[in-house]
């Protein structure tokens, strides 16, 4: 793999992206942050399945866990502060990461999956069926959290492109984060671990803590950008706990390439957008309420015939493999 | 709490945990012998409670909708199976995932083009509309008596199918060693046709003679399919006997929960899981 460019490649787009409110505004953009929350949230998720060889089922759990956090934080129609919030936010879900890690990192293979689906299922039942959350109709979060350094705003959120260039900052800064953490000697422990848990074992690896710690970090990784979301949005129902959303996310992973972290950035582009299309009425008139049914075929067919996902066309077309690109 | 009150309950569970077992053995049999995870195995629950609402209207019985019903959902499963699943046996468990979450997209989205979103339900057949006394404000309804009698008797069918039948042979020995299986001779891909459209035609059958109970619903699929999640990680992978134990200890677990501590009561199933997993990992009957 021609490291140089994909060392240059990540701050190239996101150049470009960082540009993209000169040109258009409002619908674009929203639907752009939207992505790029997405896009870390696949992020965290492509550090299990495509780096620690644990598949979850139920990484919503932290997404909406967070977006909860935020909401339940805020006082009502008054900003929260995003110095401290966002940090109560990610740590809370680092906390029931940490917990619930310790007990699905017991079991294996379809277990796993399973038990990760179950553990996030049980948080979706408890904000729906008592009034923690405001039930199953949710919270309002009226305001954006606001960035000021002591009584100077340092950037108004309420702005569409502030809160854009944030989000995009952010989608930079856990890219770069991955990047080193995979790079390090623990991110290639826990490549190892993916491909031989035992023989890792054997030559003395805590394997337990190491999957942990990435359990862990992959859960607040998820936090962050369910706090985005939540503040993007202005309201958290248990809908952003329930099972299709770690459904999707799995497939933004498996589409855009597990295993390679740009695949991540491309997979939530190509799914967010292909829902935008799909779901377009002035494209599919009425048939476009029923736009699961094209999205089930297609994540259908991905699985059949396109295991390697959207980073695993170049390798069809004769360029070096990037999925091992970390194996090197 | 009075007697017949909690008898009620008792009764209410142990019905209750049979259904479960019904949709949890198909899902543990696929699992443990085709090592197979189906995420749409819920689906075909909700198929089987829609198709006897429709069925049932059409004809006026419950018991002719069911009759019909039961060869569609076996011919349903075979047909998948060979379409789909096949691809996936030696595939990641993750592909596995993914296909079957989408068939659950599939099968929602279908079910709301033939069917529409409203609820519906479904009437009791006339010979088990009855119910029995118990004290004088208190009774008893026939027909979820006849649920656990019928869940019974397929349970113990089940059982004879599995240990006692040449046909329960070849699919034990199909789940410890494929390989050799095929190797004597014997069809193992017809083997795993069967075992899948068995379990299929198990949980539409449970969504059927549900369906008088729990009414007709969208998305009525993933309730029962997390809760059978739940039921396959107790008992352990594979083990019947083990989602027979586990869905009871669910049923119950749930059931008296409702009653005694309601604001909790969601979460009771889940706490047990993570007990059990604490405990033993591998499910209380399954294979360390």
């Amino acid at each position: 793999m021609n490291s140089r460019l994909t060392n240059i490649l990540p701050f190239l787009v996101a150049g470009l992206l960082a540009l993209f409110p000169l040109v258009e505004s409002t619908f674009y953009m929203q639907l752009l942050t939207k992505v790029l929350i997405m896009a870390i949230f696949a992020m965290s998720l492509d550090l299990l399945v495509g780096y620690t060889g644990l598949v979850s089922f139920g990484h919503a759990a932290y997404f909406g866990l967070a977006g909860y956090a935020i909401a339940l934080m805020a006082p009502k129609y008054e900003t929260i502060s995003l110095w401290w919030s966002l940090p109560a936010a990610i740590g809370v879900c680092a906390l029931f990461a940490l917990i619930t890690g310790t007990l699905v990192l017991r079991t294996r293979g379809i277990y796993f999956i399973m038990v990760t689906l179950a553990f996030s299922q049980m948080l979706f039942f408890i904000f729906h069926d008592t009034k923690i959350g405001g039930g199953s109709d949710g919270i309002y979060l009226y305001a954006k959290p606001s960035m000021n350094f002591g009584d100077v705003q340092l950037l108004n959120l309420e702005k569409l492109e502030n809160f854009y260039w944030l989000v995009l900052v952010l989608t930079v800064a856990v890219y770069l984060l991955l990047h080193r953490v995979l790079g390090s000697t623990f991110g290639r422990a826990l490549l190892g671990i993916k491909v031989n848990e035992h023989r890792m074992r054997a030559l003395g690896f805590p394997v337990f803590r190491y999957q942990l710690a990435s359990f862990t970090l992959s859960g607040a990784l998820a936090g962050m950008a369910g706090y985005l979301a939540a503040a993007q949005y202005g309201f958290v129902n248990p809908e952003i706990l329930s099972w299709h959303q770690s459904g999707a996310v799995l497939m933004m992973v498996i589409l855009g390439g597990m295993g390679t972290l740009y695949g991540s950035v491309i997979g939530a582009f190509a799914f967010v957008l292909l829902q935008e299309v799909l779901s377009n009425q002035a494209w599919f008139g009425p048939s476009a309420k029923h736009w699961q049914l094209a999205m089930g075929i297609f994540i259908m067919l991905v699985a059949l015939y396109l295991p390697q996902g959207l980073a695993g066309l170049s390798q069809r077309f004769g360029r070096k493999p990037v999925a091992e690109a970390a194996d090197e | 709490m009075d007697f017949a009150f909690f008898l009620i309950q008792l009764l209410n569970g142990l019905q209750y945990g049979l259904l479960l077992f019904l949709v949890a053995s198909g899902l543990t049999l696929v699992f443990g012998i085709m090592g197979i995870i189906n995420l749409a195995h819920g689906s075909f629950y909700m198929v089987g409670a829609y198709l006897a609402w429709s069925l049932s209207s059409l004809t006026g019985s419950l018991t002719a909708a069911i009759l019909l019903a039961i060869p569609l959902t076996v011919i349903l499963g075979m047909g998948l199976e060979r379409l789909l699943f096949r691809h996936l046996y030696q595939r990641d468990h993750l592909y596995q995932v993914l296909l079957t979450y989408g068939l659950i997209l599939v099968f929602e989205e279908l079910r709301s083009l033939i069917w529409g979103d409203d609820v519906h339900g479904v009437a009791v057949p006339a010979l088990l509309n009855a119910s029995i006394p118990l004290t004088d404000n208190l009774s008893y309804p026939v027909y979820r008596l006849a649920i656990s009698g019928v869940c019974l008797l397929l349970a113990a069918g089940l059982y004879f199918l599995i240990q006692k039948t040449r046909l329960g042979m070849m699919i034990r020995a199909g789940a410890s060693n494929r390989e050799m299986v095929q190797s004597l001779g014997i069809d193992i891909k017809l083997i795993y046709t069967l075992v899948f459209a068995l379990g299929i035609a198990l949980a539409a059958f449970a969504g059927m003679i549900n369906a008088p109970l729990s009414s007709v619903f969208p998305n009525m699929g993933s309730q029962v399919l997390i809760i059978c999640f739940v039921v396959v990680v107790i008992g352990g992978i594979g083990s019947v006997k083990g989602a027979m134990a586990a869905s009871l200890m669910i049923g119950l677990a749930e059931t008296f929960g409702q009653v005694l501590v309601p604001e909790v009561a969601g979460m009771i199933v889940y706490v047990l899981m993570a007990v059990v997993l604490v405990w033993r990992p591998e499910g209380l009957f399954g294979r360390g």
